[in-house]
């Protein structure tokens, strides 16, 4: 079986992994990085809550292979708040307007929200609704979720 | 998920070498194919990844012939303002598909490429011609709400879930396809094919073929077109019933018509019935819903999708509508 040597970059970090290829981007950070933060929920693109950023733009984790991901910059949520601690402006506005219950899906939540509001598609409430229904919340936090992102569009 | 060996080519060539090989299968943006591979639906022994190839990306409009990449990802065809203007039924069906998340990985070629959602083909386990052929299809006297009407057949009535693919249906689009070899332009109303006996056939690609860009005839009817799609929810869903329709206007009469259909067929299905229809009508919610009726005289079906029927023809009343006030 193949062994691959794939240099992933992450958080502005390089990492140099020798995986089996079947590994995915989200396995490669769980597994072999220990970084947790991305979730694991259908492992089949449906739910959004492995949405991490590739070359700035989110894509879920769950069906990219790792070995695709290299060369590529990758950010997760560990990656989003300041060198100092400062939470994102995000990660605040999700803590400001309660916008979780359990939590599972608030990583992907807050990467797929950071990357709406930058793409110009928090413009109003129902585009949010729209450009966040890649992101399934079972807790259905919704409502604050969109509220959380309005308000960080309109301070942007 | 079975082994592979994993390549990444540098060149085109490299890659179309690649892809030659016995088991070898190509990587694009990887969202249908990953799943796939995971769910040992596909099991390839090498797996080809062209997502990084370039200069199969572009997106040109200009000339009389559009090209679009085979690469080119989704969300940046979706959200192209010349497209969006003068195309809307393509940069719309694009818009009204999947999540930005998927939209941003996914790309063109592996959109028309991307296998239907049947859940007995999906879940590994069912009797199901297309994953195993001579085993049966599940679906027959199975749950059938979200099957083809059309295009299939005794073997499978599964549907064809792509919306680029079934916008695409309503203009004169093409394929265009290399190999090590050699190269070739397939019209897209010869690409995928309808189910015969063999269903885990679905289009005329052969191995070691590579979509290199789709090709859309320019025509004014584009800026008259639309995408309508109807969906169990307002967003990322498959649709139930969709339809794109183009027209040219003279007045309040129709010039000319292109009607597709999709979430109903086994491939993108034109409507010939439903253009033949329009075309010299003058356009009321009546002729509309004519158009609509005819598209669906010739479904079939099942136990539980014949909702559709009704359905499909008030998407293709409210589209010919929509399309008739932008052309
Ligand atoms: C949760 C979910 C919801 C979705 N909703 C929708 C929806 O509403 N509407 C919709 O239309 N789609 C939807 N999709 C499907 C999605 O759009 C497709 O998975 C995607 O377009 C496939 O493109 P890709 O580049 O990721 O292809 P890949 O996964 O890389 O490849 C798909 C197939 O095409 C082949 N292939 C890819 N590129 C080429 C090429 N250039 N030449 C030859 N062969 C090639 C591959 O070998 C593979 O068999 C959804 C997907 C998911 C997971
Ligand atoms: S785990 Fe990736 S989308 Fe659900
Ligand atoms: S907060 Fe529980 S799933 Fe979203």
């Amino acid at each position: 079986m193949q062994t691959l040597d794939v240099t992933l970059d992450v958080n502005g970090r390089t990492h140099s992994l020798q995986l089996d290829p079947r590994t995915t981007l989200l396995d490669a950070l769980r597994e072999h990085l220990g970084l947790t933060g991305t979730k694991v929920g259908c492992n089949h693109g449906t739910c959004g809550s492995c949405t991490v950023h590739v070359d700035g733009r989110r894509q879920l984790a769950c069906l990219v292979l790792a070995a695709s991901a290299a060369g590529r910059a990758v950010r997760t949520i560990e990656g989003l708040a300041a060198a100092d601690g400062t939470p994102h402006p995000m990660q605040a506005a999700f803590v400001a307007h309660d916008a979780l219950q359990c939590g599972y899906c608030t990583p992907g939540q807050i990467m797929s929200a950071v990357s709406c509001v930058e793409e110009g598609h928090a413009r109003t409430d129902d585009e949010i609704r729209e450009y966040m229904s890649g992101n399934l919340c079972r807790c259905a936090a919704y409502p604050n979720i969109v509220a959380a992102i309005a308000d960080v569009a309109r301070a942007a | 998920m079975q082994p592979f060996t994993y390549v990444r080519p540098d060149t085109l060539e490299q890659a179309l070498h690649e892809a030659a090989e016995p088991g070898a299968s190509v990587l694009a943006g990887g969202t249908t194919m990953v799943d796939l591979m995971r769910g040992d639906l596909a099991a390839p022994r090498r797996v080809v990844d062209i997502g990084h190839l370039p200069g199969l990306s572009e997106i040109d409009l200009s000339g009389p012939v559009l090209r679009f990449g085979a690469l080119a990802r989704m969300a940046d065809a979706a959200e192209d303002a010349a497209l969006k203007r003068d195309y809307p039924a393509l940069a719309e069906s694009l818009q009204l598909a999947a999540s930005q998340q998927l939209r941003n990985a996914a790309t063109l070629g592996g959109n028309l490429l991307q296998r239907t959602r049947c859940p007995y083909f999906r879940n590994g386990v069912s009797a199901c011609n297309k994953r195993v052929p001579g085993s049966g299809c599940s679906a027959l006297d199975g749950e059938d709400r979200e099957m083809a009407l059309f295009g299939i057949s005794d073997a499978c009535v599964a549907n064809y879930p792509g919306d680029w693919g079934t916008a695409l249906a309503a203009f004169d689009t093409a394929v265009e396809i290399r190999s090590a070899a050699a190269s070739r332009t397939v019209p897209l109303a010869n690409f995928h094919v309808a189910y015969g006996d063999d269903p885990a056939r679905e289009t005329v690609l052969e191995q070691g073929e590579i979509v290199t860009a789709i090709t859309v005839r320019a025509t004014p009817a584009g800026r008259g077109s639309t995408y309508a799609k109807v969906r169990d929810r307002q967003s990322y869903a498959y649709a139930l019933v969709s339809a794109a329709v183009a027209l040219e206007m003279d007045g309040d009469t129709v010039a000319s018509a292109r009607v597709s259909l999709g979430g109903v067929a086994s491939k993108p299905w034109r409507s010939a019935e439903a253009e033949a229809v329009l075309t010299g009508a003058t356009l009321t919610e009546a002729a509309g819903l004519r158009a609509g009726e005819a598209a669906f005289a010739g479904a079939r079906p099942g136990r539980h999708n014949a909702f559709k029927v009704e359905l499909g023809r008030r998407v293709v009343a409210r589209a010919a509508l929509t399309a008739s006030r932008r052309a």
